[in-house]
């Protein structure tokens, strides 16, 4: 018997198809070596050539320029243009986070809105969906920015709401929670979340009383709530808070919340809806209506037939363009940059790509960082996706 | 759209095929037969086309001053509006001969590649406020919410003088001029900065003008000139030239008026500007009568001046700084000779 990698009998090596698949692969592989080795070379000379300094020396250099929200230390005399960075980056990570998680609540209740039986709330997802997919993101951007500036009242006139809370046109301004004295509650709130997790496992195989939902969840509210309650009334409200003053321009202290931050994931949240709405339609209606049928005949009330029939066998098909959507929110985050939102794109990427006069060098971290952000999140979906795929035998 | 066109330029510089960075600029305007001027495109009284596509602008006559020289038509020249973000890269691929944009002479621009050929604008930063807010001085912004354009030499002195005032500070940056206004005007910042003369501009963009007064303050040298690539000592000298020009023939009470009648005039220092004796510019590669050229078409500073920022203008900008050095102020050319 011929092995598969030895040639035929009688066949010369280079006229094999196998060996000359090889030679044009590794003739192709240098090609593009070489191209890409000459891209770089050219570049090299030519920056040298007008001048332009190189290489990543600027990283340590002192930056110089303030940014409006950081969710790390950051000073504009002490920090450096690398401090800079990983502030931009933290803050297109919290858009792109929080947009993903509330684009994908709103993308399914539309998507499923799209579906309904009542006529006014299958009309009114329908006009959503045609209305906003088919206005440029950037212009809705703008919008929600100045709607949202116009729609609240000056600093002088804030809106005082119950517990400390301040909103204003700079911004929504929480109390911050110090969490020097609170450590050890936080650590118990974490514990209570993990036992909910895990007491749900274990009750879910149970087909006695704790097995059933209403029980579940009863019982998981009251690990949730009450343990954290209870703790604060036994050792007498460990958690001290900042709470905003108001100084005679702006507030002081306490979580600030900027509007450029409500308006960009507003903008993206129901930008990228409208899309997810499409795609879980599309999975509603690739289950076979026999699936409904099957479930209402064993007596399932429609949420259930819809949240344990319908819904899981939808996510086949809705995961791989959900995926896209996410990604796309991802890599749409960074128009941030037209309504002043300090994202990666706009501190990394302008304010050093300039100051430092070396933009070659910043975009090209600023492409493999959104090619990063990508990949990641591709794994994250695939991943999730390899559970969900039909397991056939 | 800025972003990717900056990562474009970028890239551009990268990639372009050597070799067009190597030959003199001068002959390549010449060949072209038309120059191309990286102007302002959003700041009245420096850089602004109109309606029709005509550009306007203390910068823009720089430039036509060059083209003037060059060509003996002030006309030939392309204006590309540049941001703050683009305007070097745009010079240095060679997309623009000249850049008169209102930049900032800095020493790490000075030392990147660029070369400022002089200062045809002292400016310095200054803010402006709403009158509502009773603040009489820039000391009394502790805490306040500023607005502010980016990838400028504005960034970084606003928080140098925060810093060295002891004071608080909220930078609301935008990618452009007139996003941070717009910002400012929807009460999203308590202050709107830039150099003073941009803030007496930008001011008339205003809807209500009035409602808004230029503090006193001014928080930074700003020395506003032209910019050329490095490495063309020739193209260098005849930009830098031009503006010398200008100052001189002031100077010299050589102006569109009077300027036949000077052409006859015995002042030896008159005679070497106008070219009426000796060959200065075809000692920097120009004609003989490349000042009469450009003061015929163009002008000379004053009237420049006058005509887009000063008294003739909507902006009524006092010389100041810029009154020449017999006058009380610092603009002050070398001599033609």
């Amino acid at each position: 018997m011929a092995r598969p990698w030895e040639s035929a009998p009688g066949v010369p090596f280079y006229r094999d198809p196998k060996y000359r698949g090889i030679a044009v692969q590794i003739g192709l592989c240098a090609a593009l070596a070489y191209l890409a080795y000459a891209a770089i070379q050219t570049a090299a000379d030519n920056l040298a050539r007008s001048h332009v300094a190189s290489g990543f020396g600027f990283w340590n250099v002192i930056a110089g320029f303030d940014i409006s929200q950081t969710l790390i230390a950051y000073s504009p005399q002490s920090s450096t243009y690398g401090r800079a960075f990983w502030v931009g980056l933290l803050n297109t990570l919290v858009v792109a986070a929080l947009g993903i998680v509330l684009a994908t609540i709103l993308g399914f209740a539309i998507g499923i809105a799209r579906l309904s039986k009542n006529f006014l709330v299958e009309r009114l997802a329908t006009c959503y969906v045609e209305l906003i997919r088919n206005v440029p993101l950037l212009l809705q951007l703008l919008f929600w920015y100045i709607a949202v500036l116009r729609a609240l009242p000056e600093f002088a006139a804030s809106f005082v709401l119950p517990g400390g809370v301040l909103l204003n046109n700079r911004g929504l301004f929480l109390p911050r929670p110090l969490f020097a004295d609170g450590t050890h509650f936080l650590a118990m709130v974490a514990a209570a979340l993990l036992l909910a997790v895990v007491f749900n496992k274990i009750a879910g195989r149970s087909t006695g009383f704790w097995g059933t939902t209403s029980a579940r969840t009863a019982f998981t509210l009251l690990i949730v709530v009450a343990l954290p309650v209870a703790i604060i009334v036994v050792s007498g409200a460990p958690l001290a808070f900042d709470y905003p003053q108001v100084g005679r321009f702006n507030v002081r202290g306490g979580l600030e919340v900027l509007p450029e931050f409500v308006a960009l994931v507003l903008g993206l949240v129901v930008y990228t809806a409208a899309f997810i709405a499409e795609v879980v339609r599309a999975g509603l209606m690739s289950v076979s209506r026999g699936q409904t049928e099957a479930a209402q005949a064993l007596g399932l009330t429609r949420t259930q037939t819809l949240g344990l029939i319908v819904i899981p066998q939808a996510m086949r098909v809705i995961i791989p363009p959900l995926t896209n959507q996410y990604l796309n929110l991802t890599k749409n985050s960074s128009l941030a940059v037209a309504i002043g939102y300090p994202d990666l794109v706009q501190v990394f990427a302008g304010t050093v790509a300039n100051q430092t006069n070396q933009p070659v060098e910043v975009v090209i971290i600023t492409m493999l960082v959104y090619l990063s952000f990508s990949l990641i999140t591709s794994l994250v979906m695939n991943l999730y996706n390899a559970r969900y795929a039909l397991v056939e035998r | 759209m800025k972003q990717i066109a900056q990562a474009l330029c970028a890239a551009a510089v990268a990639f372009a095929a050597a070799g067009t960075a190597d030959a003199a600029t001068l002959d390549t305007v010449k060949q072209r037969g038309v120059l191309n001027c990286g102007a302002n495109g959003q700041l009245p009284g420096f850089g602004l086309p109109d309606s029709q596509g005509n550009w306007t602008g203390l910068d823009v006559d720089f430039c036509r001053a060059i083209a003037a020289a060059i060509f003996n038509d002030a006309t030939k020249v392309k204006f590309t509006p540049t941001t703050t973000s683009n305007r070097f890269a745009a010079l240095q691929t060679g997309d623009i001969d000249v850049l008169a944009r209102n930049t900032t002479w800095t020493l790490s621009r000075d030392a990147q590649g660029l070369n400022p050929t002089g200062i045809n604008y002292y400016d310095g930063q200054g803010f402006i406020v709403r009158k509502a807010l009773k603040v009489n001085s820039a000391l009394e912004l502790n805490d306040a919410a500023i607005c502010v354009q980016q990838g400028t030499t504005t960034e970084l002195n606003l928080a140098d003088y925060f810093r060295a005032n002891r004071m608080r500070l909220k930078t609301i940056t935008f990618a452009g001029l007139d996003e941070a206004l717009k910002a400012y005007e929807t009460n999203r910042c308590d202050a709107f900065t830039t150099d003073a003369s941009g803030l007496y501009s930008t001011r008339l963009k205003l809807a209500r003008a009035d409602d808004h007064v230029v503090l006193p303050e001014i928080i930074s040298k700003e020395p506003l000139g032209p910019f050329v690539r490095q490495g063309d000592d020739q193209w260098f000298d005849i930009v830098k030239w031009v503006h010398f020009a200008m100052l001189n023939a002031e100077e010299l009470n050589v102006n569109q008026k009077n300027l036949e009648e000077q052409m006859k005039s015995e002042n030896p220092e008159i005679r070497r500007l106008l070219g009426t004796e000796n060959n200065f510019g075809e000692q920097l590669g120009l004609t003989k009568d490349w000042v009469y050229r450009i003061v015929k078409l163009v002008g000379n500073y004053g009237e420049v001046f006058d005509r887009n920022v000063g008294q003739g203008s909507l902006l009524k900008i006092a010389r100041g700084l810029n009154a020449l050095w017999t006058k009380g102020g610092v603009q002050y050319a070398p001599p033609i000779r």
